[in-house]
């Protein structure tokens, strides 16, 4: 038995339709003044009914395939009733029995390969977003946009197969990028995805985590949680089945002590919805389906003979994979895989950037110069950091920076000059003292101011000697 | 059984004050709605669902943007406002 388990419930945006789930409102409201994308139905006003988005339902199914669910006969909405200042119905629109998906399975890679269970999947309204003056203990009342109520949520419920806040957010990951190679989801909008975390230590009772709304942010909650279970139990204090909030700003789970149980919520079948029987169109969307990431890890592999840790980072973005066919295409697999995800990826990574800020076009011209010996690694790691950091094109790079490759004969003379100035190295050396010979190297290397090919230098200064 | 306790309880559900004469009162009256409820008991319970009494499915719209409210006119009956919000209790 593992010594932790974790089992998450994980709600994204469907943010990249065009409009609401019960509404024509648009989804596009980030960024906006408050309450300026709303309209009766997602406002709850008397007399609004809500008609359901197709586009909504084939995501849905595409993103339950993709999580290899089986799909559901016939689906139904149902009425989840609590009374809260973000739902102005009184009620939000859900699912509860006959969600359109269930029985999946998703495959993460950490430390081997794990497969974590899928227990459902399922459709529901976005609440309203709340906003509070300063701490939401110590504000005196809520401010409510409603631009957000109504924007369509899938709800993605794993089976507590998780051993790890680590392995979470492994799960987490795959998750956006199989979403996004569905081009359902922009994981990069605020409020695009939001987790609760159900964990418990072995032989402790289960705390629910809510409110957690980053990818950071899940790891960090649920390794306070351990921390916490863990202190409790040292002392010999029962952990508490409870609802705990996460304060992302603090870094901490606070108990909600909430009365409120599930048949609280008083679900029951939505009147304003008819049933939806949507299996017959599944073959069809199935066909429609992209290339996933594992499809296409594997394919990487095989076409381009790159190694499985290449291939594996470079799908782990849509946006990556292409930029690697496209600079594929036009120089050495190997030599682009290389280049892409261990450095472009790694100066991406330190700047918080992804790979749209940089153009394929550029990477093959750096690439090229490469091939070609006219610029040497370390120039072609200065040109991607200056490109990053300010701009430009790389020849222009190379030429303001002094970056062109020293030629072979200027490098020998380099080298014959190293060697006549510091004859107590070479006599070093030809007792066996290799410090001497990278002594002589970082002189020549001085000498051509850092643009000589290491590997040459070594080279000459060995034949010389 | 509907106790006093469960009226108290679905009071708070609905964010609703009841005074002790109403917890009487409704106690009794919920009480008398679920005796007749009870006469459901008599039937064969062995029938399908009827989920929807309209037996219509697939009603659907398009992926369609209509336009949106004027935040002035969502506003306009609003009690109290704030910047564009509205402005309610803080419930945590």
């Amino acid at each position: 038995m593992k010594d932790v388990i974790i089992g998450l419930e994980v709600h994204v945006q469907l943010n990249k339709l065009n409009s609401k789930l019960f509404c024509g409102c648009s989804t596009k409201y980030h960024d906006s003044e408050p309450n300026t994308y709303t309209c009766p139905v997602c406002l709850g006003l008397p007399g609004a009914l809500p008609v359901l988005n197709r586009a909504i339902v084939e995501a849905a199914i595409k993103v339950a395939l993709a999580l290899n669910c089986e799909i559901a006969e016939q689906t139904l909405f149902y009425r989840k009733n609590y009374y809260y200042p973000d739902l102005p119905k009184g009620f939000q629109i859900s699912q509860y029995d006959y969600p359109i998906a269930t029985n999946g399975k998703l495959v993460i890679e950490g430390d081997g390969e794990r497969q974590i269970r899928i227990k459902r999947v399922h459709m529901e309204e976005d609440p309203a977003r709340l906003v509070h003056k300063g701490p939401i203990e110590r504000s005196k009342y809520s401010l409510i946009d409603y631009n957000r109520s109504g924007m369509p949520l899938l709800e993605v419920v794993t089976e507590p197969d998780l051993g790890s806040p680590k392995e979470a957010r492994q799960f987490l990951n795959k998750l956006r990028n199989i979403l996004e190679y569905l081009d359902v989801f922009d994981g990069s909008l605020e409020g695009a995805l939001r987790v609760d975390a159900n964990i418990s230590l072995a032989g402790g009772a289960r705390t629910e985590v809510k409110n957690i709304s980053s990818y950071k942010g899940v790891e960090k909650a649920l390794s306070f949680e351990i921390v916490r279970q863990k202190n409790l139990m040292r002392r010999g204090i029962k952990v508490v089945q409870e609802t705990r909030h996460y304060d992302e700003a603090r870094g901490v789970t606070i108990s909600l002590r909430t009365k409120e149980e599930e048949k609280d919520y008083r679900y029951f079948p939505e009147p304003d919805l008819v049933p939806f029987k949507v299996k017959d169109k599944v073959a069809e969307i199935r066909k429609c389906l992209p290339e996933l990431p594992d499809a296409k890890r594997r394919r990487f592999v095989k076409r381009y003979n790159i190694s499985e840790h290449h291939a594996k980072v470079l799908t782990s973005e849509l946006g990556l994979a292409n930029f690697f066919e496209n600079v594929a295409a036009k120089v050495g697999a190997n030599q682009a895989a290389t280049w892409i995800a261990d450095v472009l990826k790694g100066e991406l990574n330190y700047r918080d950037l992804d790979i749209s800020a940089f153009s394929p076009e550029h990477m093959i011209q750096i690439l090229h110069m490469l091939e070609e010996k006219n610029i040497t690694e370390k120039g072609a790691v200065q040109v991607i950091r200056t490109l990053l950091d300010k701009g430009g094109t790389p020849a222009e790079i190379v030429k303001q920076k002094g970056l062109l490759k020293v030629d072979e004969d200027v490098i020998a003379k380099a080298v014959d000059e190293a060697i006549k100035e510091n004859p107590a190295a070479v006599k070093d050396y030809h007792a066996g003292k290799n410090e001497a010979l990278h002594f002589l190297v970082g002189q020549v290397m001085k000498k051509t101011s850092g643009k000589a090919d290491p590997n040459v230098v070594n080279k000459l200064l060995r034949e010389k000697l | 059984m509907i106790t006093k306790k469960d009226v108290e309880h679905i009071g708070w559900l609905a964010r609703i004050k009841l005074s002790d004469e109403e917890k009487e009162e409704f106690t009794t009256q919920l009480n008398s709605i679920l005796d007749y409820f009870a006469k459901l008991d008599e039937i064969d319970p062995n029938v399908a669902p009827t989920h929807h009494v309209s037996g219509v499915v697939n009603v659907f719209r398009d992926d369609a943007v209509k336009e949106s409210l004027d935040q002035k006119d969502v506003l306009q009956n609003a009690p109290k406002k704030e910047e564009g919000f509205f402005k309610g209790p803080r419930i945590v």
